[in-house]
């Protein structure tokens, strides 16, 4: 079974991929299969669209707070799923209240001028966020499994730099310059021509807004850099598996090989690719509709257009079963089913992750298995 | 560097008469592919035709069939050439010729100084790529300058970037160097935005947040919607035929062909509400629609075809 053999071992798994891979119902889809196996689990999502996030019981007013999620399945097996979503100022205020000495310090930063521009616009600031929650939760005993949906960005591997690039932030010489007294960072000036030119570039008034901040930041930095060297080396802990989401289109699959191949450049443990809204082939014979009137002419129409895009899946599938990594296969779901099918796809995604064939035997084959329209 | 004059061939709702195009849209649209096939597109009318890839992440390469992309462009087909934006080399490129500073090598530690100025600074990073741009389009070697832009959110501080600039750096050579960009950028007969969607909800959601932040944030116009990989519609009498068939004499292949029917019925009614939802945000802006069936050759380059021939025939007929 895949979920035993993904997550049996896992406390944390990293839900990759682009944008628009159905990431976050894979993600949730996982949270619910690990949890009817009887985990005690956490998913923590981004910006789930009003249909999923009603498929998983939750309004539209969930915030920040964890959600229980009431599932038969989950509940029989002694599991738990929480789910809660990720606000990036939230998380951010939150950070700088936890790390600032004191209270007059983080008020400071709080009402700084730059500070909401450049916390909203930080590239990567979600991915700090992300970080952080997943620092605390690894001390967090009432999960034993924790799910995590990445942030879109634009490079779904800028979570997993997030900490790296956050350490050496801190502890930059940039960050020492900029906060240093302003006479002295005058001299500095003088004798760094590339400093010279941020200076002509951007405007002392602007530079010296930004030191300010920077240096009530500044304050914060022994936590923060402990922080995200601590969440750094969980990344690559052998319990840490990430599932490398795709679309069965060509440009999706290349972004999903070049995923697989820097988790494996980043010592990180690819588990799994999943390869959700797959087209099924129909289930009709090749000229089996041929020469049959009305309606059925303009049926094989629609039959043959169905064919070619599924017969592209197909090829896109057995591209992606030729990587090191086992892959699942989701089918798409019906359209017009009930709540639209968000409910659907997140079972799909449950049943394509504990179906009993192995999951190492896969590949375009399995595809032509799939029941058309369920 | 390509030669030619512009020609007046097939035209897509005016987009190739523009001289700039930012196509973005939700991650996972097809946004890239659909951005290389409005440059392929215009490049088939005889337009000299520069297409940017702002993320840097080569998959433009594969789509056009070239082997590497890089700061300088490089000719892909007739017509056509590629660049991919690199904001260090664009800073570089611009203390060069704004402020005359020369390339110097004490400069090496540009990089380590730029990604605090990237992460810091706000609308500096952006600044840089969409100055680059609107220099090519200044410069006018080009016909046409397409975009591959950053996804959704992102364009709109990429685009609002020089009015941002302006705001916090009073006074300084860059502030002053905003107000060409924004003339280009703001002038509807020269600039607009390409929003590429699906019928997904997310996607028809995220795209009528965009457009109303391009509408509030920036003043850059919309210039056209692409509903990307669309249900075909279903002929309602066919529709209505399907409902009334007898599924009890048939045979296993013809159950087969009515449940793919009714689901593509389905599914072309979902999409006919979304496709109705993006028309009312797209205005007075141009809908092009591009139906999901045009290949099922699983190769990045055949899919930016099938989309090019969409938008412009080689035949030269009526485009949409």
């Amino acid at each position: 079974m895949i979920p035993r053999a993904v997550f049996d071992e896992a406390r944390l798994v990293l839900v990759c991929g682009s944008g628009g891979t159905g990431k976050t119902t894979t993600a949730a889809g996982a949270g619910l299969a690990a949890a009817r196996e009887g985990r005690r689990v956490l998913v923590i999502t981004v910006d789930p669209a009003r249909r999923l996030a009603q498929a998983l019981g939750l309004g539209d007013s969930v915030r920040n707070d964890e959600h229980d999620v009431d599932d038969q399945a989950v509940r029989a097996s002694g599991g738990c799923l929480t789910v809660t979503m990720l606000d990036t100022k939230a998380g951010w205020d939150d950070l700088v209240r936890r790390h600032a000495p004191d209270a007059a310090s983080a008020e400071r930063v709080l009402s700084n001028g730059l500070y909401a521009n450049i916390t909203s616009r930080f590239v990567n600031s979600h991915d700090y966020i992300a970080m952080e929650r997943l620092h605390d939760l690894g001390r967090d005993d009432r999960f034993d499994l924790v799910v995590v949906d990445t942030p879109p960005s634009r490079n779904a591997l800028d979570l997993l730099d997030a900490p790296r690039r956050m350490r050496e932030f801190f502890s930059g010489r940039l960050l020492r310059w900029l906060t240093l007294p302003y006479r002295s960072r005058a001299l500095t000036l003088a004798s760094k021509p590339f400093l010279q030119i941020a200076d002509r570039l951007l405007g002392a008034r602007f530079l010296s807004q930004v030191a300010e901040f920077f240096s009530l930041l500044h304050a914060m930095e022994p936590g923060f850099v402990r922080r995200a060297a601590d969440v750094e080396a969980t990344l690559t802990k052998p319990a840490t598996r990430c599932i490398v989401v795709t679309a069965p289109e060509p440009a999706s699959a290349t972004e999903a090989e070049f995923l697989v191949a820097e988790l494996a450049r980043r010592d990180m443990h690819a588990a799994l690719v999943v390869a959700n809204k797959v087209v099924p082939a129909p289930r009709v014979a090749h000229g089996a509709l041929a020469a049959g009137g009305s309606p059925w002419d303009a049926i094989a129409t629609i039959v043959e257009s169905q064919q070619q895009i599924a017969s592209r899946h197909a090829a896109t599938i057995a591209r992606l079963a030729t990587m090191p990594v086992p892959l699942v296969v989701v089918p798409r779901v019906s359209a017009g089913v009930g709540d639209g099918g968000a409910a659907s796809g997140l079972e799909a995604v449950v049943a394509a992750l504990t179906a009993s064939d192995s999951p190492d035997t896969n590949g375009a084959g399995s595809v032509s298995g799939f029941d058309p329209g369920d | 560097m390509p030669t030619g004059a512009s020609a007046s061939a097939a035209d897509t709702g005016g987009l190739f008469g523009r001289r700039l195009l930012f196509v973005t849209g939700k991650g996972g649209t097809g946004k890239t592919s659909v951005a290389a096939a409005i440059a392929l597109a215009a490049s088939r009318t005889g337009r000299r035709v520069l297409l940017v890839e702002m993320d840097a992440k080569g998959s433009l390469a594969a789509m056009l069939g070239t082997a590497h992309t890089g700061y300088d462009p490089v000719v892909v087909a007739p017509n056509l050439s590629v660049m991919s934006m690199d904001t260090e080399s664009s800073l570089r490129e611009y203390l060069r010729i704004h402020l005359r500073i020369p390339f110097m090598a004490r400069l090496a530690p540009l990089a380590g100084v730029f990604d605090f100025v990237a992460d810091a600074a706000p609308g500096v990073k952006e600044i840089l790529g969409v100055g680059k741009v609107a220099w090519e389009v200044r410069e006018q070697a080009w016909d046409l300058v397409v975009v591959d832009s950053e996804a959704s959110g992102h364009v709109v501080s990429q685009i609002a970037s020089p009015r941002v600039i302006n705001r916090l750096v009073a006074g300084g050579p860059l502030a002053s160097q905003t107000k060409w960009m924004l003339d280009i950028l703001e002038d509807p007969a020269r600039t607009g935005v390409v929003v590429v969607s699906t019928t997904e909800e997310l996607a028809v959601t995220e795209t009528v947040s965009l457009v109303d932040r391009l509408r509030s944030e920036t003043g850059t116009g919309l210039a056209a919607v692409v509903v990307n990989r669309a249900d075909t519609p279903i002929d309602p009498e066919i529709t209505g035929l399907v409902a009334t068939l007898d599924e009890g004499g048939l045979d296993a292949d013809h159950r087969g062909a009515l449940v793919v029917v009714r689901e593509a019925i389905a599914r072309a009614e979902e999409a006919r509400g979304a496709l109705a939802d993006l028309t009312v945000v797209a205005g007075s802006a141009s809908v092009i629609v591009i139906p999901d069936l045009a290949t099922s050759d699983p190769d990045e380059a055949s899919v930016v075809r099938s989309i090019a021939d969409v938008l412009a025939p080689s035949s030269d007929t009526e485009p949409m």
